[in-house]
């Protein structure tokens, strides 16, 4: 975006998402460069999956992904601070009960 | 030739192969095209270096002489490795790297899909674990010729010089002579030949969909896995074996 007139010759980027184990959710693992899908994917192997178990691997073209833009974090995420009583925090908690 | 030998002699074939190409590959550390294909021929590199390990610690055991998988590795004269002479040809570009890698890529996973059924259960072993990786390896560079055949005008035009270039030394992957008859007979290891009409089949399927036409050439170089080689192995051997030889019994 800022980077506009910067040419990269090394193909557009792409968001790699890692899943460890069946059943888990696709963690953002970091970018890369590829000029396809194929290359993207066989990348994303290489680059994030050689040491560790792996079990899901997603690449995402960057370009795709929607983004709210630092200069709008303040409309965006500050209103929340006041409103205490979206967090469900007013309510008793039943003694013993686990991952609430 | 008995079967003992002739075994020897096939593990350090397959191994030299796999030591040499994996050489090879190394030589591109830091000098790939991009940082993220920088890792993956390394990565692959020490793939061919691991089988290489493998085979060569086998010879050495069945050898029962002294040598350890190292000394097989790196302290043999040139006259005593027998990887096919494809392996030891020099990175001269990118398209030259690929199409190596493609040729060998293909003829590796037919054949370590054969000798997954050998009648030799280490050999069947050994060749069920390097499948998968060699599958993968068999992705990268069959994505790569149809991706520089459908790139730009000058990458069809290096990948067309690679082709030309490097399709003589694809005749020798199917050769066979007395250590793989012997084997062969006894259901150990598939016939070299047998494997020729499959491997030609894949590339023609690739070949047309990265839009590059089949060479025709009658003439194939021959003699790497005798031990007859070509000038480059010399120089590849001088830099791979400098530092054992220079320090004898080095460790990390």
């Amino acid at each position: 975006m800022f980077m506009k007139n910067t040419v990269d010759s090394q193909g557009p980027i792409w968001e790699v998402f890692v899943q460890q184990k069946t059943g888990q959710p696709y963690r953002h693992a970091g970018s890369l460069h590829a000029f396809d899908k194929e290359m993207a994917i066989e990348n994303a192997r290489d680059l994030f999956t050689r040491r560790g178990e792996s079990s899901g691997l997603w690449v995402v073209p960057a370009e795709a992904i929607i983004a709210v833009q630092p200069a709008d974090s303040a409309p965006f995420f500050d209103p929340a601070d006041d409103k205490v009583y979206r967090h469900p925090t007013f309510y008793q908690m039943p003694e013993g009960a686990k991952n609430i | 030739m008995d079967t003992q030998q002739a075994l020897i002699r096939y593990c350090l074939r397959l191994g030299d192969t796999n030591l040499i190409l994996g050489h090879r590959l190394s030589e591109m550390c830091s000098r790939g095209p991009m940082l993220e294909e920088d890792i993956a021929l390394t990565n692959i590199a020490l793939d061919h270096i691991g089988q290489a390990e493998v085979l060569l610690n086998h010879a050495a055991e069945l050898e029962n002489c002294g040598r350890t998988g190292d000394d097989l590795a790196y302290l043999r004269p040139e006259w005593e490795y027998y990887n096919l002479l494809l392996t030891e040809q020099p990175n001269v570009d990118f398209a030259y790297v690929i199409v190596r890698q493609y040729f060998i890529d293909l003829w590796q996973c037919l054949l370590y899909d054969h000798l997954r059924s050998s009648n030799d259960k280490i050999l069947a072993g050994l060749a069920t674990r390097f499948l998968k990786e060699t599958l993968y390896h068999r992705r990268h560079s069959s994505s790569w010729i149809v991706r520089l055949g459908l790139g730009t005008e000058e990458s069809l035009q290096r990948l067309v010089a690679a082709v030309g270039g490097l399709w003589k030394y694809t005749g020798e992957m199917f050769e066979s002579d007395e250590v793989e008859q012997t084997l062969s007979a006894g259901g150990m290891v598939p016939d070299p030949g047998s494997l020729r009409g499959l491997w030609l089949d894949a590339v023609k399927s690739d070949f047309e969909k990265a839009a590059v036409s089949m060479p025709v050439s009658a003439h194939f170089s021959t003699g790497g896995r005798a031990g007859r080689h070509e000038e480059h192995l010399g120089h590849l051997l001088a830099e791979m074996q400098y530092l054992p030889r220079a320090f004898p019994g080095a460790i990390w």
